[in-house]
């Protein structure tokens, strides 16, 4: 009892000296950190439009949160979470140009096409993830480089694309491909980008995640790998068989984010589809610690941020990376006081 | 292609590889002696803002690299109290520091997008700029171009030829042997580590002072994790990585050439090409596929073949070091 005291007097402490760099880092922008505070709070909660876009952009975080459940309890770092992203997104693009030509005929019902991309992102994703995981398990190169360099390569695919086979007629811009067919968006709660299906699929996420990892023979075999890849091989796990399948789960899940956004938020394949989100997914994951009950509130309160930022720049003239800077902080101040609490012991 | 533009051609890349040389082997002496510090793609844009806001400001550009290395030192600070005194994942520490400092940089350096700061002076270094081909292609430069050849030359020494470097070598590679013979294995890991981090601010600096002057949102952004594979590319070796940073900037200023001859490819794939072909490099050498293609040569050749090819990590890199 004395040592989760301890704890917890820690956690608190270093939550104090991030709120207190917070502070510092507004100062020098010339506006007092209340106003600004109470601006991002207003911007996330002024109206329930601003509700419904911090729950928009919780779904997709959510999902890449939960698929990287998986590979920290496998203990590994999947930094390709962003081109996995991608890798859904394109991979739902290309199928619904596959069945809904350019000013062409829907080849089957708009409906189906919604699901079949859906279904086409999980796989695209999964595929990119489960590459990380080979070059990673076959090819002994850190997944952390394997991740990042086929972060890389998603992002030259889908500008190759967008300027290349999938160019816009007339004119070919970052701005991306042109829109898909009103009928095969996916619906969104009146004017908002909210979509109902997005947020289910990423509570299903969540769930699974929750689910399999607790009470599932297989997650605990996971996270006995996670521990100690060598002595769970050798008491008869198969260990290779379980990083892959972590890295294709979690590739599933960060394709269906890929999927959503492309259906549900921008209609069409754009470079920047991902916006940083799934590496949002991976501090939520970092935060969160191996306790997937922890994702969805640290989820929400990353979206909160990011949406309540987006009113810094137009009232106050301050950037909206505060956001970035804020869940930075705090992860970090995290990190750091668990390792002081384990040293105290 | 006549000789003249080629030598442009390697001039050009001689100085973009420049912050990428001193990058990595900043980020090859703190791996060297166990640490890994996965921060150095946003300390570039945080000590690159901070060198410019510096020069900016007492319009003397050489405090600006003084400014950048102190920004890259205190961020290595962290990662060393962290990863060493705390022995908390090296990784998710300089990864979540890598996301800050770069948020950080875009939050700080609003006020100073497309403003102007002074620029290193251009420097020809006298005869030896004469020297036929060579001179206009290494000589002809200022001097952040030199001091990356003097560090290339310098860490090597260093590294392999003085005691404190081979001290330094022998805390990553069996840090409790060299505890037992009498090295402060701790304080080792936190000079070189802060060494390192000044050097990867160094780098920043001379992207936002002399080869990509200037200030704007993540306008350097990727370069680190460029220079973070250019570590194992380079085989730990500062000579290597150096090498691996020069066939980064050749390929980056050929893609560039390329650019206007080849119609095939959208010219807007080019500026990402570089960062392909590199992870591609990378991954074929960190991996089993060197030991494979080796085994097709005779045995005399094969072990030669892997020395120079296969990169081995410092034995305790990443590993947090138990003091008794």
């Amino acid at each position: 009892m004395k040592l989760n005291r301890s704890v917890q007097v820690t956690q608190l402490v270093s939550l104090l000296i991030a709120a207190v760099l917070i502070v510092l880092v507004i100062l020098p922008t010339g506006q007092s950190p209340v106003t600004v505070i109470g601006t991002m709070i207003d911007g996330a909660f002024g109206s329930w439009d601003l509700v419904a876009r911090a729950l928009t952009t919780l779904a997709p975080v959510l999902l890449c949160a939960a698929g990287l459940a998986f590979t920290f309890s496998s203990g590994l770092y999947n930094l390709g979470v962003e081109g996995q992203v991608l890798a859904g997104a394109i991979a739902t693009t290309a199928l619904v140009r596959a069945l809904f030509p350019d000013g062409g005929q829907a080849a089957v019902s708009p409906a189906l096409i919604m699901a079949l991309g859906i279904v086409a992102g999980m796989l695209g994703g999964l595929l990119w993830g489960l590459l990380a995981g080979l070059l990673h398990v076959y090819g002994r190169i850190s997944e952390i480089f394997a991740g990042l360099g086929l972060n890389f390569v998603a992002q030259g695919l889908a500008i190759f694309l967008i300027f290349g086979p999938w160019k816009r007629a007339g004119v070919a811009s970052m701005s991306g491909t042109a829109l898909f067919d009103e009928s095969v968006w996916l619906p969104v709660l009146g004017i908002t980008e909210l979509s109902p299906v997005a947020l289910v699929l990423a509570g299903v996420a969540l769930i699974v995640a929750l689910i399999v990892l607790r009470n599932t023979y297989f997650g605990l075999r996971l996270r006995a790998v996670g521990h100690s890849l060598r002595s769970s091989f050798i008491l008869g796990i198969p260990a290779t068989q379980h990083l892959l399948s972590a890295f294709a789960i979690c590739g599933a899940f960060a394709g269906l984010a890929g999927a959503t956004q492309a259906l549900a938020i921008f209609h069409r394949l754009i470079p920047g589809i991902s916006s940083n989100l799934g590496y949002l997914g991976l501090l939520v994951a970092m935060l969160a610690n191996y306790n997937p009950i922890w994702l969805l509130p640290i989820a929400a309160f990353f979206s909160v941020l990011n949406i309540g930022a987006l009113k810094l720049p137009s009232e106050l003239k301050v950037e909206s990376s505060l956001a970035g800077v804020i869940q930075g902080l705090l992860v970090l101040a995290v990190l750091l006081s668990r390792g002081v609490s384990k040293r105290a012991k | 292609m006549n000789t003249t533009e080629l030598i442009s051609l390697l001039a050009i890349a001689v100085a973009a590889a420049a912050p990428i040389v001193i990058a990595a082997i900043g980020e090859t002496i703190t791996e060297r002696v166990g640490v890994i510090n996965l921060s150095a793609d946003g300390v570039i844009l945080l000590a690159g803002l901070g060198g410019f806001v510096a020069a900016q400001t007492t319009k003397n550009v050489w405090i600006g690299f003084v400014a950048a290395a102190i920004v890259g030192s205190l961020v290595a600070l962290v990662v060393a109290f962290g990863a060493i005194t705390l022995k908390q994942s090296q990784t998710a520490i300089g990864f979540v520091l890598a996301l800050l400092c770069t948020d950080l940089s875009s939050f700080l350096g609003a006020p100073f997008v497309l403003t102007d700061a002074p620029r290193v002076p251009s420097w020809p270094l006298p005869l030896l700029s004469d020297i036929p081909y060579l001179g206009p292609i290494l000589f002809h430069a200022d001097a952040v171009v030199y001091f990356t050849y003097l560090l290339i030359g310098v860490s090597w020494f260093y590294f392999y030829k003085t005691r404190p470097g081979l001290l330094l070598r022998s805390v990553g590679e069996q840090p409790s042997a060299a505890f037992a013979r009498g090295v402060p294995v701790i304080a080792t890991r936190y000079l070189y580590t802060i060494v390192g981090g000044a050097l990867v601010g160094i780098a920043g600096a001379a992207f936002t002072l002399d080869i990509k002057a200037g200030w704007t949102f993540r306008h350097v952004a990727g370069y680190g994790w460029i220079a973070l594979s250019l570590v194992i590319f380079g085989g730990w070796n500062p000579l290597k990585v150096a090498l691996g940073a020069y066939l980064f900037g050749i390929t980056q200023s050929l893609l560039g050439k390329a650019q206007s001859v080849v119609t095939l490819i959208p010219s807007q794939v080019f500026p990402i090409l570089p960062f392909v072909f590199m992870i591609l490099v990378l991954m074929v050498s960190s991996g089993d596929l060197v030991d494979r293609m080796a085994r097709l040569f005779p045995l005399g050749v094969r072990r030669a073949l892997l020395r120079t090819l296969r990169a081995t990590p410092p034995n305790s890199l990443g590993k947090p070091f138990e003091q008794d």
